[in-house]
């Protein structure tokens, strides 16, 4: 996957670095601000409460 | 995970003339397999990432607002301080979510303080500490209880295991300071009080005696005014809680906002 997105990236090596810079922020931006928040309540790593008396 | 494997440009095509062998085919599946593992790799280590520094972010943009509210609320609504006005356990009228009190903890630094949130849910405890609704509030006899994140999330908690057996916890409310005492004896925190409560204990998640009016003794008489903090044990699981209980020493009457001598008092000698 990683040789076809570079293959298919127009441009020289320069441009297509910054391309490929740019793309790498843009699925870590998903995963910061859509993806993790999406999944994290599932996992079992926060959970810091005990059942209270509602 | 499985569909960034993508076999149409692993491999340049093979020249017309040769056919694909069995040689290119485990190259391919080779090759797919080491970018899906890294690519796990990444995603793996950008998760610690977020859960260290990014929900902080976010976490202590939500504090510092409930932060400045409570401030507003409290410089505005003048002698009507909603926790002293409640009568018996029940809070009705605080509205999930929002600041109820500050928590200071002379232990764990000056720079330690935090608005406590009405409210344990996962979009309360963003904001901050949790009161548990439907325990004591602060200074009432019963037991205070606050959930707060050791990791991530603004970690209000990170070092509740540095509290000592008698270690001020100070609550903030409108009207009143709120000096609790962690529990324990000198130099062993799990050591039990008169009614049997310890000052720290690691207990089960589903272990809800921890926020009895007198922790783990359903049965005992309601005597002290007592707080209990629960955070997550260990770090960064959730196979145990954590959890703190103090008692009540000392009620300071507040004048205004400014923190009062014999509560700035308790800082000397603690904390960094």
């Amino acid at each position: 996957m990683y040789v076809w997105i570079w293959r298919h990236l127009p441009g020289n090596l320069a441009i297509k670095m910054a391309q490929v810079l740019v793309l790498f922020l843009a699925v870590t931006a998903l995963l910061f601000f859509v993806i993790f928040p999406w999944i994290e309540p599932h996992l079992p790593i926060s959970q810091v409460t005990v059942p209270g008396e509602k | 995970m499985v569909d960034t494997v993508d076999s149409s440009g692993e491999l340049a095509p093979p020249p017309a003339h040769r056919r694909t062998t069995w040689g290119d085919r485990v190259r391919w599946l080779l090759r797919g397999l080491g970018q899906v593992l890294i690519t796990a790799g990444v995603i793996v280590l950008l998760f610690v990432v977020y859960e260290v520094y990014v929900t902080n972010y976010f976490a202590d943009r939500a504090q510092a607002q409930v932060k400045t509210a409570l401030k507003h609320e409290w410089e505005q609504a003048k002698g009507k301080d909603p926790l002293l006005a409640l009568p018996g356990q029940s809070a009705p009228s605080l509205p999930e979510g929002k600041g109820i009190a500050y928590l200071y903890i002379p232990r764990l630094g000056r720079d330690f303080g935090y608005a406590i949130v009405q409210g344990t849910s996962n979009a309360d405890l963003e904001k901050g500490p949790g009161h548990y609704i439907g325990t004591a509030l602060p200074g009432q006899v019963g037991n205070f209880g606050v959930a707060g994140h050791r990791v991530g999330k603004g970690e209000p908690f990170l070092n509740l295991d540095q509290l000592q057996p008698g270690d001020p916890v100070i609550v903030q409310t409108e009207s009143r300071w709120y000096v609790y005492r962690v529990g324990g004896k000198p130099g062993d925190i799990t050591a039990t009080d008169i009614q049997g409560v310890p000052g720290r204990e690691i207990v089960d998640p589903g272990d809800g005696a921890v926020l009895d009016p007198v922790p783990d003794h359903p049965d005992a008489p309601i005597k002290y005014a007592r707080m209990t903090m629960t955070t997550c044990h260990p770090k960064f699981t959730a196979t145990q809680r954590m959890v703190v209980h103090a008692t009540l020493a000392q009620t300071v009457k507040a004048h205004g906002l400014t923190m009062p001598a014999s509560i700035v008092a308790l800082y000397n000698g603690q904390g960094a």
